[in-house]
């Protein structure tokens, strides 16, 4: 699906300045495409040639450090890896929703690390350390795959209904980070952990929507960690 | 005002890990022009060396074969003294990383797996699939919440605050409001990374635009062995992103148009594992010799290695050339060609990450130490940012408890904060109509152009003049927007003028090195010339532009060798 020849394509962008501004508008502008343009690419045609008050974030252009998930076409993705020739001749961006604006399209992550904070975001090992590594078989490094892949891009979070009417849920991503130090076999906080995502706010907020699944650019699937969490929750409980 | 005992500038790896040892001394706080998760130690993929000796393959491996490894691939330019820190510290540093819940991949009986890498005697590369900086810096940052470092993110840094040769703070402004503000400090740790924006072809972030490099050279200090940029054999044909060396290191074959593995030709003993200074020349001379791929590229292929292994140790590049070539490694060959990577030169300091200014440090990618000299072998940046970074942060941290340190006075920063408020306002009431998108382009097409892997005196010379214009031009732009919250114009407009003096140092060091050592070639000068340049380039800023000098190199245990693969 490579764009082959140059054309006109026309971005609506959502703009919004919190000081400002009332209530966020669209502004349209048209930008010419080249082979393998992305969103991102687009946004910085716009902000060099056209407005130069365009705020977005940006670094690693490579879909690994999670600066530009934002919403576009209707759906929440990054502006990096997202092919302009895919969207078609007209594209809306807005940024994520649910989230408070910073500035256009970045909203301000800093509830989402909040979030994180919560469950104990750090491996808790068995002390004194060993001279060497801890030992970990392949199968059990296996249990924690996927899940250390995320990328804190917040997309999940913007998605997820029951955030949205829950602000204190932890969501998607800090569950996903509890379910990988719970399945970690290496971690000894698991107890402390599962009581903190085992709460009214934690795992059992969700109910298995799943937009948070569609939502992910990294295709993690949060519903799957958060049964496991529930599960592992309910069995903790019982046990207590 | 905000005040902290230690400021570390900069939130990758080498910025956490000196704060997670700084904060063990003295109150800490790191800024960083991103969320630390969002910095570029993130796209690292392949992974980290150290001497494990976890597999049967690697059981003969120690710290002092690792530093010979790295002293050779430096083409014998690094300070071998610092070099044995660095390997001796490695195998402690990543299980350190590892302790803290690294998910490294592991070996059948558990242990931290390790794989082949350019350059290197033995498999020493730790890695976890082939992801391992993102790993890492996740890693990392936990680590820091626990240490409840303070941080400061999406603050970018403007200047240091010197007076009477110690660093008493730095200026930097808030991305989200604006506001300009002092941060006033006993020691500073600068760990901004590289400056590989300044070529149009690069493999690196955006945000890595050498920030405190400019900061440190603007402040007096040296910048060191600038002309040693090294270019990855293998980037993504034609985004650039990064397509790991552990894709050869897992087995993967460079290939030509005409179905050749080239590398025969070239180091037929390590083929495609020669150090990324060779393998980057050697692919460009295929294509220069009309066998790339549409004289374009040439193919880096996996298809051997099958679906299982791909899948398992090297998704994250699978990921990339779907996402962004329409191709699947699975079943078809990756185009790729050189560029840009990585800063091997960078801010002097010594092997105890001090620059010449008292209580400012600087550790990781913007530091130039020298471990790397004028080759890096893959593998061995992650290492640099653990183990230096600890090293600055606990130098910075000892510093300000071992003496009591003198604040700097009210005056010094109401000075420096107009100063920067001036600059600003300066950009802001810009009487030209030069375009900061226009100049940046300009200077990095001109940076691929003429002083990129085959360098000669004209072109460097071009360059130079070149580069005097577009500074001169830089001096005549547009009003720059006049905005608080997210200016991205102003932000922009503040690194070129950076990336201008960076590109002016890199020239400049490129011109005076009069021969060719590791990932500097001067095709009017081909060969390594150890009685005139066995020493590292220093760039003074002074008003005439850069003024070279130079130091010794360390020389410990080998002297330097024919270079051999």
């Amino acid at each position: 699906m490579t764009t082959t020849s140059p054309k006109t394509i026309r971005l609506h962008i959502q703009r919004f300045d919190p000081k400002t501004d009332t209530a966020p508008h669209y502004d349209t502008f048209e930008v010419t495409t080249r082979p393998r343009m992305t969103v991102l690419d687009a946004l910085f045609q716009v902000l060099e040639t056209k407005d130069r008050l365009l705020a977005f974030r940006y670094s690693c252009r490579s879909a690994v450090c999670g600066s530009d998930a934002m919403f576009i076409n209707g759906k929440q993705r990054l502006a990096c890896n997202t092919q302009i020739s895919e969207l078609g001749d007209e594209v809306t961006i807005a940024p994520l929703p649910r989230i408070p604006v910073v500035k256009d399209l970045a909203v301000d992550i800093r509830p989402f690390f909040e979030k994180m904070e919560r469950i104990k975001p750090f491996l808790v090992p068995r002390e004194p350390y060993p001279e060497k590594e801890f030992l970990q078989s392949p199968k059990d490094r296996l249990k924690i795959d996927v899940a250390i892949d995320c990328i804190d891009c917040g997309a999940c979070l913007s998605a997820c209904p029951s955030a949205w009417t829950d602000p204190d849920y932890i969501g998607p991503a800090a569950s996903v980070k509890a379910a990988r130090f719970v399945a970690d076999t290496r971690d000894i906080a698991k107890k402390e952990r599962l009581k903190l995502v085992g709460c009214e706010d934690g795992v059992w907020r969700c109910h298995t929507i799943f937009n948070c699944a569609d939502a992910c650019p990294k295709s993690i699937d949060p519903p799957h960690f958060i049964q496991y969490l529930k599960r592992k929750a309910t069995v903790a409980a019982l046990r207590r | 005002m905000i005040s902290h005992d230690v400021l570390i500038v900069g939130g990758g790896l080498a910025g956490l890990r000196a704060a997670i040892e700084s904060s063990r001394y003295a109150d800490t706080a790191v800024i960083s022009r991103v969320h630390p998760l969002r910095s570029h130690t993130g796209a690292a993929q392949g992974g980290i060396n150290a001497s494990l000796a976890n597999i049967e393959a690697n059981k003969d491996d120690n710290w002092e074969k690792h530093a010979y490894d790295t002293t050779k691939g430096s083409d014998f330019l690094a300070d071998q003294d610092a070099v044995e820190i660095m390997t001796r510290e490695a195998p402690a540093r990543i299980i350190e990383m590892e302790h803290w819940g690294c998910p490294f991949s592991r070996t059948s009986d558990g242990k931290i797996a390790q794989r082949p890498f350019g350059g290197a005697g033995y498999p020493r590369t730790c890695y976890a699939a082939d992801k391992t900086g993102h790993y890492l810096l996740v890693t990392a940052y936990e680590q820091a919440l626990k240490q409840n470092v303070k941080f400061y993110n999406e603050w970018f840094a403007t200047s240091a605050i010197i007076d009477k040769g110690a660093i008493k703070g730095i200026t930097a402004f808030d991305i989200l409001t604006g506001d300009l503000e002092v941060f006033a400090a006993k020691a500073v740790v600068l760990a901004t990374g590289g400056a590989g924006w300044t070529y149009g072809k690069s493999t690196n972030s955006m945000i890595n635009t050498g920030s405190g490099m400019a900061i440190a050279y603007r402040a007096g200090v040296a910048l060191k062995d600038m002309e040693f940029v090294q270019f990855h054999p293998t980037a993504l044909y034609p985004t650039c992103i990064l397509i790991t060396e552990g894709a050869r290191g897992e087995g993967g074959y460079l290939v030509n148009s005409k179905g050749e593995r080239f590398m025969q030709r070239y180091a037929a003993k390590a083929m495609e594992l020669a150090p990324r200074d060779i393998v980057s020349r050697s692919i460009q001379k295929e294509i220069d010799e009309g066998r790339g791929v549409k004289d374009l590229y040439v193919h880096l292929d996996v298809r051997h290695l099958g679906k299982t292994k791909i899948l398992s140790n090297l998704p994250g590049i699978r990921d990339i050339a779907m996402q962004f070539a329409d191709i699947d490694p699975i079943t078809e060959p990756i185009p790729v060609q050189p560029a840009q990577h990585y800063t091997m030169g960078g801010i002097d300091c010594n092997a105890k990450c001090e620059t010449t200014i008292k209580g400012l440090y600087a550790a990781g990618e913007c530091a130039c130490i020298s471990v790397h000299g004028a080759n890096r072998l893959g593998g061995n940046s992650l290492l640099d940012t653990v183990v230096f970074g600890k090293i600055a942060g606990e130098e910075a941290g000892r510093f300000v408890k071992s003496a009591p340190q003198e604040s700097g006075k009210n005056v010094l920063f109401e000075n420096s904060l107009k100063t920067e408020k001036e600059h600003i306002q300066n950009l802001f009431e810009g009487n030209g109509d030069e375009d900061t998108a226009l100049l940046r382009e300009e200077m990095r097409g001109l940076m691929v152009e003429k002083a990129f892997m085959f360098r000669n005196k004209d072109d460097l010379v071009a360059a130079n003049s070149k580069l005097q214009q577009l500074r001169t031009r830089y001096g005549k732009l547009r009003p720059i927007a006049r905005y608080k919250v997210f200016n991205l114009d102003l932000i922009r407009a503040i690194e070129l003028g950076e990336m201008l003096e960076l590109a002016e140092v890199i020239v400049a060091s490129a011109l005076s090195r009069e021969e060719s050592r590791g990932s500097h070639v001067r095709l009017d000068f081909p060969k390594r010339d150890d009685v005139r340049f066995l020493k590292h380039t220093l760039a003074y800023k002074s008003s005439d532009g850069p003024r070279i000098e130079s130091s010794p190199v360390k020389i410990v245990r080998w002297q330097p060798e024919e270079r051999k693969y």
